[in-house]
């Protein structure tokens, strides 16, 4: 049994791509039943956010799961494999522990250390526990993937960075405008760490809020959950004059506003000063926007370069969160590895339990005039030496060891078990 | 030499002593840092208010009579709008952008001959006290939204270029630093307006006609453009921000070269 895990993010793949995968709504249920059912897939769930869509599983044999998963992923959505094959990331065995570790950590973000993804995480691995498509194995993934993420924001500083980010932005703002009260504010897409810097600005008292999204729907749920009004994404640089703050995360591969839209919207606004936080990787908005006149553009960079003139040695905290989850994938190898003997331990105790039946059966045929009470006796007898022999191989292979392979295949020859793994 | 002469040299001293806190305030700045800055100002303007009382109880007139009274007399008003946009703004570190303007003024006024004299029978009229506080307060205005256009301009380096640095954190907002700006110059083109056709009006009735090309009447005329050309490109075409606190910072150089400049260079009717 391996871990496998298949998917894409905003490094791998493009906005379109990753609509195209997402698993929104009535999907998940549906793909995460479909999924689960694919030969060789034992467990199953899956991770649906605007930056990522990720699938979790358990399986026997990882290329061929891996290629069932694809062709599955191309009929679910009726995309031909070759349109998002290139954009695809696969990692088994150690790398997928480790990259789920990585993902609920936040240190595979957009926004390093941006605090949203463990709860959509968590949201994932609840919905799959709860349609029973995961085991063992993801179970303790999840929890451990949870236990992990908290590890590294409590003994590092990675998770100030997102804080420290955003707070940036509203200090930035606050720079620029006096007073958040009366500025409107426009959110361009939608991601992680966008809505965390809108959060942050409607509690700085921005109350004027536009929602913009490629799919309407998404921008009127949105929209709600920012007591804002959704606007048509062909519609935006319309309303682009009524906004003071933009935030733009829309993941599109180019620019969706360059410097000469924005000239004519800063005549439009007579010139009243614009504030507009680019996020997207890459770059949504044309840089050279910065050169207007009362336009200040910055974009995820330079808000981090801001951030870590304030923080030092945060490339520190970084190492320090990567050996955190090296420790911890370690643990969980170990783990994985100990769940192998678990069939060596049943095989070799159900083969002692088939000696003592065996043997009690003879010597009943040796013995007929043995009574009910000296059987017990001798059953019992049996039992414990059984018992006491098992014992000892038993705490060994429970044991965690490094050549535990070695020490299984040694007792499955000993005590002549057939090797078959669960 | 009368008290007069002692108020003015105390103010001179507490006004050095401001902006030498101020400018230290620059490179760090506490609550009472600020305090004690805002603290010796007051003093200094409050003896400096005893030492222009003083000269106008003496000489029986307005103490606007010569270029060393009119030099006090502008160092005075910046100091009172300075300390209005204070007490009403709490703008963090603008007595460092003007303090020291304050003093420089209060400096080259303490170097002019200070003698009273008899005030000449042209300029013996209740005009003279009208047209020198309106065009004072007119000009006190302006050197303010000077040193708040300099502010702006750094304050807006340092967000433009994403160095946030230095004074970053202490500069007040962009926004408030044009409003004031914007404001000051809305304060100080009435004045100014007012005070050139006071200084018309008296004219006529000293010399018997209203314009006469003197070159401070020119200079005040060309300061006049520039000022409405601010409020007109502001109102109409959106000028704001940089482009405003650029305008503003060019207006006050022109009055300061109408003020100083055309008494020394250029032969002028007006004593100051």
């Amino acid at each position: 049994m391996k871990v496998l895990v298949l998917g894409v993010n905003h490094k791998t793949a493009s906005v379109e791509i990753r609509e195209k995968l997402a698993f929104n709504g009535p999907k998940l249920e549906e793909g995460i039943f479909a999924l689960r059912k694919l030969p060789g897939v034992r467990e199953a769930a899956v991770l649906s956010t605007c930056n990522r869509v990720e699938l979790y599983t358990c399986v026997h044999n990882t290329p061929a799961a891996a290629d069932h998963i694809k062709d599955f992923l191309s009929s679910f959505h009726g995309l031909a494999r070759t349109e998002f094959e290139k954009a695809l990331f696969v990692h088994n065995g150690e790398e997928a522990v480790r990259h789920v570790f990585r993902v609920s950590s936040s240190l595979d973000s957009m926004v390093v250390g941006e605090p949203q993804i463990l709860g959509q995480i968590k949201d994932a691995f609840d919905f799959a526990l709860g349609k029973k498509t995961t085991g063992v194995l993801l179970n303790k993934l999840m929890k451990k993937a949870i236990s992990t993420a908290k590890r590294v924001r409590t003994e590092t500083k990675i998770a100030e960075n997102a804080v420290s980010i955003s707070f940036a932005a509203v200090e930035l703002a606050r720079k620029i405008f006096t007073d958040l009260a009366g500025k409107s504010f426009m959110l361009l897409g939608a991601g992680e760490m966008a809505e965390l810097a809108a959060r942050h600005l409607m509690n700085n008292g921005v109350k004027d809020v536009m929602v913009v999204n490629r799919t309407y729907a998404r921008g009127c749920e949105l929209a709600q959950e920012f007591n804002g009004r959704p606007v048509k994404f062909e519609d935006f640089l319309h309303e682009l004059v009524h906004a003071d703050i933009i935030i733009c995360s829309t993941g599109a591969p180019t620019y969706v506003l360059n410097k000469e839209q924005m000239h004519k919207v800063m005549k439009e606004r007579k010139h009243r000063p614009v504030f507009i936080i680019d996020i997207s990787v890459p770059r949504n908005i044309d840089p050279e926007i910065n050169k207007l006149d009362n336009v200040y553009l910055y974009d995820v960079d330079d808000l981090q370069e801001v951030v870590d003139t304030n923080i030092h040695g945060r490339k520190l905290e970084a190492e320090k969160a990567e050996k955190i989850i090296d420790e911890e994938v370690d643990k969980f190898l170990r783990w994985m590895s100990s769940l192998q003997s678990v069939p060596t331990i049943v095989a070799l105790r159900q083969k002692a339990e088939e000696i003592k039946t065996e043997e009690i059966e003879k010597l009943k045929g040796r013995l007929p005039g043995l009574d009910e009470e000296k059987l017990k006796a001798v059953e019992y007898m049996a039992t414990a030496i059984i018992n006491k022999l098992v014992h000892p191989p038993t705490v060994a292979l429970k044991e965690d060891t490094e050549d535990r392979d070695e020490l299984i295949a040694m007792i499955k020859k000993l005590y002549g078990i057939n090797g078959e793994e669960e | 030499m009368g008290i007069e002469i002692y108020l003015f040299e105390f103010a001179l001293t507490f006004y050095f002593a401001a902006s030498i806190v101020s400018v230290l305030e620059l490179f760090k700045s506490t609550k009472t840092s600020s305090r004690i800055m805002i603290a010796l100002a007051v003093i200094g303007f409050l003896l400096h208010t005893s030492n222009v009382v003083a000269r106008y109880v003496i000489s029986g007139h307005i103490p606007i009579a010569n270029l060393h009274e009119a030099s006090s007399f502008f160092a005075w008003c910046i100091v009172l709008i300075f300390l209005f946009l204070e007490y009403r703004y709490k703008i963090g570190l603008l007595g460092s952008f003007i303090m020291p303007i304050v003093f420089l003024v209060m400096l080259s006024s303490s170097m002019l001959p200070r003698k009273m004299e008899p005030l000449a029978p042209v300029l013996q009229s209740y005009w003279l006290g009208v047209h020198t506080v309106l065009a004072f307060l007119g000009d006190a205005a302006f050197a303010m939204a000077f040193g708040v256009g300099i502010m702006y301009l750094l304050q807006e380096h340092y967000v433009k270029s994403k160095h946030l640095g230095g004074l970053f954190q202490r500069l007040p907002s962009l926004q408030i630093l044009d409003e004031i700006n914007y404001r000051l110059i809305t304060i100080g083109f009435p004045l100014l307006t007012l005070a050139i056709i006071t200084g018309a009006l008296w004219a006529e009735s000293a010399w018997g006609s209203y314009w006469r090309w003197d070159p401070k009447e020119v200079w005040s005329l060309i300061t006049w453009f520039i000022y409405a050309v601010v409020l007109h490109v502001r109102l109409i075409g959106g000028w704001r921000g940089k482009r405003a606190a650029i305008l503003s910072i060019l207006g006050f150089l022109v009055v300061l070269f109408t003020f100083f400049g055309v008494n020394f260079i250029l032969k002028s009717k007006h004593i100051f």
